[in-house]
């Protein structure tokens, strides 16, 4: 099908129908982290000595993450910006250092965890390393999704089409972003 | 455009009409595997160790296979799929008058997600071990261990295919609220909606809201299942009811996500054939309102006796019998649109007036249930099988024939027809009510449920007892031999039936204004909407209906 339906041009909310469902794909994420946090807060409170294990987390690895995280949202929306103003080939450009911080967490991640895999911390070491690796993981697997989807539309970018798709791979961008703050602080920095 | 051939055109679709159809075959099949797990079980209940006809002896391990399979079934690939999805892909665009839904290759990856996770759940069954056998609450440990379900392959296949199921029903309704937000005809204001699409819409919003804490737990528990975690394991620290929480704070949800649509459905069908405006539109709107935030807090009413705070009960009962007010006045205010109108009793109309009789039935036993003193002796009895059932059968089953039989003309352009439809009408309602009646006396009578066969206990295995399962199970049976009047009249009715006009109901929403059945595109010129969807026998108008698309000034219509 190469013709666009005729809804899909519409929009009686005003709001453009691509962002109006990104953000029902994000209210539809935020309930499944929300989940999984809400268990692990509950269980924390209950379980102190949960504290110990989580002292066995590197705070440096996080908080370098975190930077690299809060950068790569600082590039979309570089690229959402010249891709508002119909210049593409930075539009791709910053595309491209998004991706490349995203890569970047995902490799600090990587070492991260094959140190701590090596200390014998696995996923079933305990409670508290399980809620460890499923909530990061859950959480890298949408860094993953996310750079795949912004790397395909980088290239109907520097075709010049689909260009307000930029700023909504950037609002998904900000929430994987947005989760990550919500991570950090709980399994790496509350000891 | 070129003519498409049969692959394009039926198989990788992107027309919603389509795609709504793909739903609903791919539900009925379903739905005859979940009958025939019914049939199969029941016969093992009525006849305790005797070869069942067309199956063979059944394993105890077996029974619990298919009591199992049959509930996952019957809810999650065959109430979702032919409420929200078949009619909702189907009925969306049309009713608010545009030509297709806004995504609609992200549809087509919808249904195509949830085919793989019905061949998923279907393989499961034939893999060693067998088919999972843990209930469809799927409560560990016994889900989380295979030394404990003895179906490590069965057990992590279910799991998946729900996942899978879930995936495809969060892509659809995102499809589905941003089609009704953004591309309903010039001039539907949100008050000109019809109730049906409200509904879905709604519903959808309920499952995006409440089934994320439980695709997480689906997660941890696969991870139990596969890697050794032990999330939902106590030896490991873990916590089962945790696993509660999650699967009822969606489970309970999801009761009101079937129940929804299947209220629209009854709404639109009630008011066209008793030729009147539907009763207190707003009223009905407001109510499903409250009814989706209530459902978010009365889950723990599954977990009385699980080991929850008393305190806690007490909360989750008052809300528990909270949540009745805003159904009864739904129930209500449907009777009120009947009084005082001229009643057409179509098979349609039958099958939507059958819902409300059931489904009060239904409502009413909740309450002894959601009282958590009387649920600590109800629980986990066949009071509770035979009360849900008198909730999800006139959902899942009955609300779906009347929507089958008031839409069909409109999906493919010839009537049903009306003897047959009548016939198959008095054969499913009679029966079902045989069935589950006497679930009602045997539970309140201290049979429990899950229980393989009852000869192994003495106090339930009397003469009076077994009669009644001897009923229930008959009654199974003719009511499953009258459903092959239905499907021949489908079937036979789609290649022979009387060709269907555009509005043969004389209804007033905008589906009615496209050709019957409606080409790709549905309509010649786009509809633009004058009036609320219910304007039937408007005094002092010559014809007693008078359609959302009809411009006023009595010019010819659009």
């Amino acid at each position: 099908m190469s013709t666009m339906p005729i809804a899909t041009t519409r929009s009686m909310t005003g709001i453009p129908t691509g962002r109006l469902a990104v953000w029902w794909v994000i209210g539809s994420e935020i309930v499944i982290f929300g989940g999984l946090l809400a268990c692990y807060l509950l269980l924390r409170n209950l379980y102190p000595h949960w504290g110990e294990s989580a002292a066995h987390t590197s705070t440096l690895a996080g908080a370098i993450n975190t930077f690299v995280l809060l950068t790569s949202s600082l590039f979309v929306v570089l690229a959402h910006h010249a891709a508002e103003r119909k210049r593409h080939i930075a539009a791709f450009f910053y595309l491209w250092l998004t991706i490349g911080g995203g890569l970047t967490f995902l490799l600090i991640k990587a070492f991260e965890w094959s140190y701590e895999i090596a200390q014998g911390y696995t996923i079933t070491a305990n409670l508290f390393w399980s809620y460890y690796y499923t909530a990061a993981g859950i959480h890298a697997s949408h860094v993953i999704v996310g750079m795949i989807i912004m790397a395909i539309i980088s290239f109907d970018v520097l075709r010049q089409r689909n260009l307000p798709r930029v700023e909504l791979i950037g609002i998904y961008w900000h929430f994987v972003d947005i989760v990550w703050i919500f991570l950090f602080p709980l399994l790496y920095i509350a000891k | 455009m070129t003519e498409q051939n049969f692959w394009q055109k039926y198989i990788f679709s992107t027309d919603h009409k389509i795609i709504g159809m793909q739903y609903m075959f791919t539900g009925m099949i379903m739905a005859l595997i979940g009958g025939y797990f019914a049939y199969t079980f029941r016969m093992q209940l009525a006849f305790p160790g005797t070869e069942v006809f067309g199956f063979g002896t059944v394993s105890p391990h077996e029974y619990n296979s298919l009591v199992t399979n049959h509930g996952t079934i019957m809810i999650f690939w065959v109430a979702m799929p032919v409420l929200l999805a078949t009619f909702g892909n189907f009925l969306i665009p049309l009713m608010i008058g545009c030509d297709d839904m806004v995504f609609p290759r992200l549809n087509r990856l919808s249904y195509q997600v949830f085919l793989l996770s019905a061949i998923v759940l279907v393989a499961s069954f034939f893999v060693a071990g067998g088919g999972f056998g843990g209930a469809w609450t799927a409560y560990p440990p016994l889900s989380a261990q295979a030394k404990y379900n003895m179906t490590q392959y069965g057990a992590t296949l279910w799991l998946i295919a729900v996942a899978l199921e879930f995936v495809a029903f969060l892509l659809g309704g995102i499809n589905f609220i941003t089609t009704l937000m953004n591309s309903r005809a010039k001039g539907m204001k949100m008050y000109d909606i019809p109730i049906v699409l409200w509904m879905i819409v709604l519903a959808s919003i309920l499952f995006m809201a409440s089934v994320g804490p439980l695709i997480a737990g689906a997660i941890m528990l696969l991870f139990d299942q596969t890697l050794g975690t032990g999330f939902f394991d106590p030896a490991q620290g873990g916590d089962p009811i945790l696993w509660q929480h999650l699967f009822w704070f969606f489970g309970h949800p999801e009761v009101y996500v079937v129940l929804l649509p299947a209220m629209g459905i009854v709404a639109e069908i009630i008011t066209v054939f008793s030729r009147k405006k539907l009763f207190a539109y707003k009223t009905v709107l407001y109510t499903a309102f409250a009814t989706g935030v209530l459902s978010f807090f009365v889950w723990a009413h599954h977990q009385f006796i699980a080991g929850i705070d008393p305190r806690m009960a007490n909360v989750f009962a008052v809300t528990t019998l909270l949540i009745s007010i805003p159904i009864a006045e739904m129930l209500f205010v449907y009777i009120a649109t009947l009084y005082g109108g001229s009643i057409r009793l179509t098979a349609a109309m039958l099958f939507a007036l059958s819902f409300l009789a059931a489904f009060l039935i239904g409502g009413v036993t909740g309450i002894f249930l959601g009282a958590s003193g009387a649920d600590i002796y109800f629980h986990d009895t066949y009071f509770v099988v035979a009360h849900f059932h008198y909730t999800f059968f006139p959902i899942a089953i009955l609300a779906v024939f009347a929507g089958l039989y008031y839409w069909f003309p409109k999906m493919f352009g010839r009537h049903m027809s009306e003897t047959l439809g009548k016939i198959h009408f008095w054969g499913t309602f009679i029966p079902f009510n045989l069935i589950f009646l006497p679930l009602f006396f045997l539970g309140a009578a201290g049979q429990h449920r899950r229980i393989y066969s009852y000869e192994l206990f003495s106090e339930l295995n009397s003469a009076d007892f077994q009669n009644l399962r001897v009923l229930a199970t008959v009654a199974l049976i003719v009511m499953l031999i009258f459903q092959l009047p239905f499907l021949y009249n489908f079937f036979a009715s789609m290649l022979r039936g009387k060709v269907a006009t555009a509005n043969p109901w004389q209804a007033n929403t905008l589906e009615w204004a496209a050709p019957s059945p409606p080409p790709h595109g549905n309509f010649a010129t786009l509809p633009e909407v004058y009036r609320p969807p219910y304007e039937y026998s408007v005094p002092g108008r010559e014809s007693d209906f008078w359609p959302q698309h009809e411009k006023p000034s009595g010019e010819s219509k659009a």
